[in-house]
């Protein structure tokens, strides 16, 4: 399903927020026959550099699909994006300036390891946060453990309950 | 006629699913036998008049029925028989009646054979059931109605989407769902011990079956849906991070973390209130799922068909199923009686670290998979959350977790030293050092992190053959037998439960770590290397399948052990002119030839995309050996269970006669 049907619908649902520009662009590519992810054409002769621009390719999105990164993407828009980065790439960009790149025209929706800022707080802290408060729990909850350890003896109904268990097993 | 059964019979399904929360809610309270036996009785019922619905529906997609709209949009002529039964749970609406079915034979088993529960723990139990099935057979009916007519009928239906048309469809979603669905038993044992406010070993002897049971479905129906996605999507991933895989391993890290804390409270009657926690957790991680999947929130590979009143019925009924039953802990929960006492070494910390560990994941996995969806609702930014924060994130929390599964067998129970643990764990730790040093001198630091998965993996399976190891060492001459066989078949299912994590740890490191992937434009004739491979195009040519045309290319791989033939096809389903990939996969023992074709690329030239997968059977055969552990376990404690019932039953006896 992941690759099937789905680009009809997506293209309204994304041209909504986005500019009339980009949507207009977004519609005329969706328009096209879609290729199968990266193509032989796109791949650049040096293989570090390659490997490179596939490992950046790995951490973008590709905007007009569902979770899918544009190394893995039939759509047209991805295969932009490749050879966008694979330009920036062999132009000498540092792995961060090529994102940085993309970022600076498609926004951080093209991001898919979103960056640490204010609004990424929880996102990123939070599965930390349950950690420690689960820690420090876990820590109280073995003290307050210990503490009452040498906890008060028997109450007299207890100790009659114990010493009928007692008697009853010596009869059998 | 076929449509109106089913539609009848659902709507007396739900009547009764209504009168078995009131009767058994009201026997329950007042202690009316007549009561609670009318209750059981509509537990059953309600489980019958279902199961006579789904039949209904079958029949109708067998029949190619299309005056029902729901079989006109998903099956037609053409399409194989068993695609056309498959096409009933293939939607979904289909698949909201699949759900129904399997909550009310779950509540229908627990009406029929629950009877070494106690009374009025059953009759909550099946209360809270009822109350569930209402709601889902109230959606079902009010939102998602699987029977409407379609007037004029047309004369042939549509399509079932081709990639479901796969023996995956088969037997993925109704797995999946026993094992979702299977949580919903320890959500109502949770809330009816809250209503009953009592809560003890006994408790958590009744409802650890139910909770395995379930987990071993869970695991199995996630395995089977990543195989599937395997070798359908054409390129070779087996996990995806999509929201909808996230969906189904929440409600599993939680089930596993139930399943560790039930032993807890059954072996020595602490964590209470944390384990009835975790099991409203559990299902409401069930539910959360069905809710992503159905409202259109997340745009996701497996999302059905978007309809915000379906997304807003099941919102509120989520809110209020999961929100009263917290409701209620928060109110009864500090009533119930603290535990046992334990030490900071001793197997209940371990297991409540662990417990902490598997939490803390699932945060992890919620908040990667709602974040984006918080946020645009909060002020409408656009923000993508996607595998590299699952690696970052996730991998981390679960290495913590592996150095604890290995090292909770072998503490003991209440207290424990760690230098003694340490003296215990000598082997597996001294041999996943080795690995990990062996790993960086040959692969250099850059594999650091896959020489530590190795290392994980080798701790994982030798730690747990240490548990057995433990029980059968020091045996006198000769009694090493009679030691092997005295060991419970529960410790049995340990070792392959444990092992079998360490096992996936192994494939999922060799995949992260050293698959590979070659794409080329072919011609016929040509050759593509990849890893000491070749793949030589041998021929394309065109086939029909019964429903589809496709693209046929078949390829010889020259290997290091050999030649083998592979073959590869892109079909279209001229139904509703959808393409899809049937990958051409070589399996081998110590991993995969994968090769798929795409579009022309030129004339007479294809794109073709071939990788390497090294390793990459054993995740999914780690994981079959997870379910498969719990099997094991499952089936000792049934005899176990009956056997402690016989003695019972024999001492009391006893008691009567003296």
């Amino acid at each position: 399903m992941r690759r099937l049907g789905v680009f009809g619908p997506l293209a309204t649902h994304l041209a909504a927020p986005l500019a009339p520009t980009l949507a207009l662009g977004l519609a005329l590519m969706l328009g096209a026959r879609p290729a199968l992810a990266v193509l032989p054409s796109e791949q650049l002769a040096n293989p570090r550099l390659e490997a490179r621009a596939h490992a950046i390719g790995e951490t973008l999105r590709c905007l007009v699909c569902q979770n899918e990164t544009i190394e893995d993407s039939d759509a047209a828009l991805a295969g932009d994006l490749r050879r966008l980065v694979r330009q920036r790439v062999l132009a000498g960009d540092s792995d961060d300036q090529v994102r940085a790149y993309l970022v600076a025209r498609y926004g951080h929706w093209v991001l898919l390891k979103p960056p640490f800022e204010p609004d990424t707080l929880l996102l990123w802290l939070g599965p930390v946060g349950v950690i420690l408060i689960g820690g420090v729990g876990l820590a109280t909850l073995v003290r307050r453990r210990r503490a009452g350890e040498a906890e008060a003896p028997l109450s007299p109904d207890e100790e009659a309950a114990l010493s009928n268990v007692m008697t009853r097993r010596d009869r059998i | 006629m076929i449509g109106e059964i089913g539609q009848i019979a659902l709507i007396l399904a739900l009547m009764l699913a209504l009168a078995q929360t009131v009767t058994l809610a009201m026997g329950a309270h007042r202690g009316d036998g007549g009561l609670i036996a009318m209750g059981r009785m509509a537990a059953a019922l309600q489980f019958g008049f279902i199961a006579l619905a789904f039949a209904s529906l079958i029949m109708g997609y067998v029949e190619n029925d299309t005056s029902i709209a729901l079989v006109a949009a998903h099956s037609n002529f053409d399409q194989p028989f068993i695609y056309r039964v498959g096409a009933a749970w293939g939607s979904h609406e289909g698949s909201m009646l699949l759900w129904v079915l399997i909550l009310s034979a779950y509540g229908a088993g627990v009406a029929l054979f629950g009877e070494a529960l106690r009374e009025g723990l059953r009759a909550r139990v099946l209360a809270v059931q009822g109350a569930i099935g209402a709601a889902f057979l109230g959606f079902s009916l009010l939102t998602s109605n699987p029977f409407l007519r379609l007037t004029p009928a047309p004369f042939d239906g549509a399509e079932l989407n081709p990639i479901l048309q796969d023996p995956g469809l088969v037997f993925h979603p109704p797995v999946l769902y026993l094992g979702y669905v299977g949580l919903s038993i320890a959500f109502s044992f949770g809330v009816a011990s809250l209503i009953e406010g009592r809560v003890d070993a006994d408790w958590a002897r009744w409802v650890r079956p139910w909770v395995l049971g379930a987990w071993i479905f869970l695991t199995l129906g996630i395995t089977m849906g990543s195989v599937w996605s395997y070798y359908t999507l054409g390129w070779g991933g087996w996990w995806f991070w999509d929201p909808v895989e996230n969906a189904s391993l929440m409600p599993w890290l939680l089930a596993t973390a139930l399943l560790h804390c039930c032993l807890v409270l059954e072996k020595r009657g602490a964590l209470a209130s944390w384990t009835i926690l975790l099991a409203i957790l559990a299902f409401s991680m069930s539910l959360v799922g069905t809710f992503l999947v159905r409202s259109g929130v997340l745009t996701s590979v497996h999302a059905f068909a978007v309809d915000p009143k379906r997304g807003a019925y099941l919102l509120g009924m989520i809110g209020t199923l999961t929100g009263a039953a917290l409701a209620l802990f928060a109110w009864r929960a500090p009533a119930l009686k603290t535990g046992a006492l334990f030490s900071a070494v001793s197997k209940e910390y371990a297991i409540t670290l662990n417990n902490l560990f598997l939490v803390a994941a699932t945060a992890t996995v919620f908040l990667g998979t709602f974040y984006p969806v918080f946020m645009d609702a909060l002020h409408g930014d656009k923000l993508s959350v996607g595998p590299p924060y699952f690696n970052a994130t996730f991998a981390p929390i679960f290495m913590a977790l592996f150095v604890l599964v290995s090292a909770g067998p072998m503490l003991n129970w209440k207290r424990d030293s760690l230098p003694g643990l340490w003296m215990r764990l000598r082997v597996p730790a001294a041999a996943a050092a080795l690995v990990l040093v062996a790993g960086i001198l040959i692969f250099g630091l850059r594999h650091a992190l896959a020489a530590l998965g190795f290392g994980l993996g080798i701790w994982l399976v030798l730690g747990a053959g240490l548990a057995p190891w433990r029980r059968w060492k020091g045996a006198p001459k000769g009694g090493l037998w009679a030691r092997v066989r005295s060991t419970p078949l529960a410790v049995y299912g340990l070792v392959l439960a444990h092992a079998g994590l360490g096992v996936t740890t192994l494939g999922v490191t060799a995949m992260e770590g050293w698959q590979s992937q070659a794409v080329a434009a072919m011609h016929v004739g040509d050759r593509l290397s990849l890893a000491h491979r070749t793949y030589t195009l041998e021929s394309v040519r065109q086939v029909e399948g019964p429903n589809y045309q496709a693209i046929q290319a078949r390829f010889e791989v020259q290997g290091p052990f050999g030649a083998h033939a592979l073959s590869t096809e892109r079909r279209i389903y001229p139904a509703s002119g959808t393409p899809s990939t049937a990958a051409g996969i070589a399996v081998g023992a110590l991993g995969n030839d994968y090769v798929a074709i795409g579009e022309a690329a030129g004339p007479g030239a294809l794109v073709v995309r071939a990788w390497r997968h090294p390793l990459v059977n054993l995740i999914w055969g780690g994981a079959f050996l997870m379910a498969l552990g719990g099997a094991v376990s499952l089936a000792d404690r049934r005899l176990r269970v009956a056997a402690i019932a016989r003695t019972r039953a024999a001492t009391s006896l006893a008691g009567a006669a003296a």
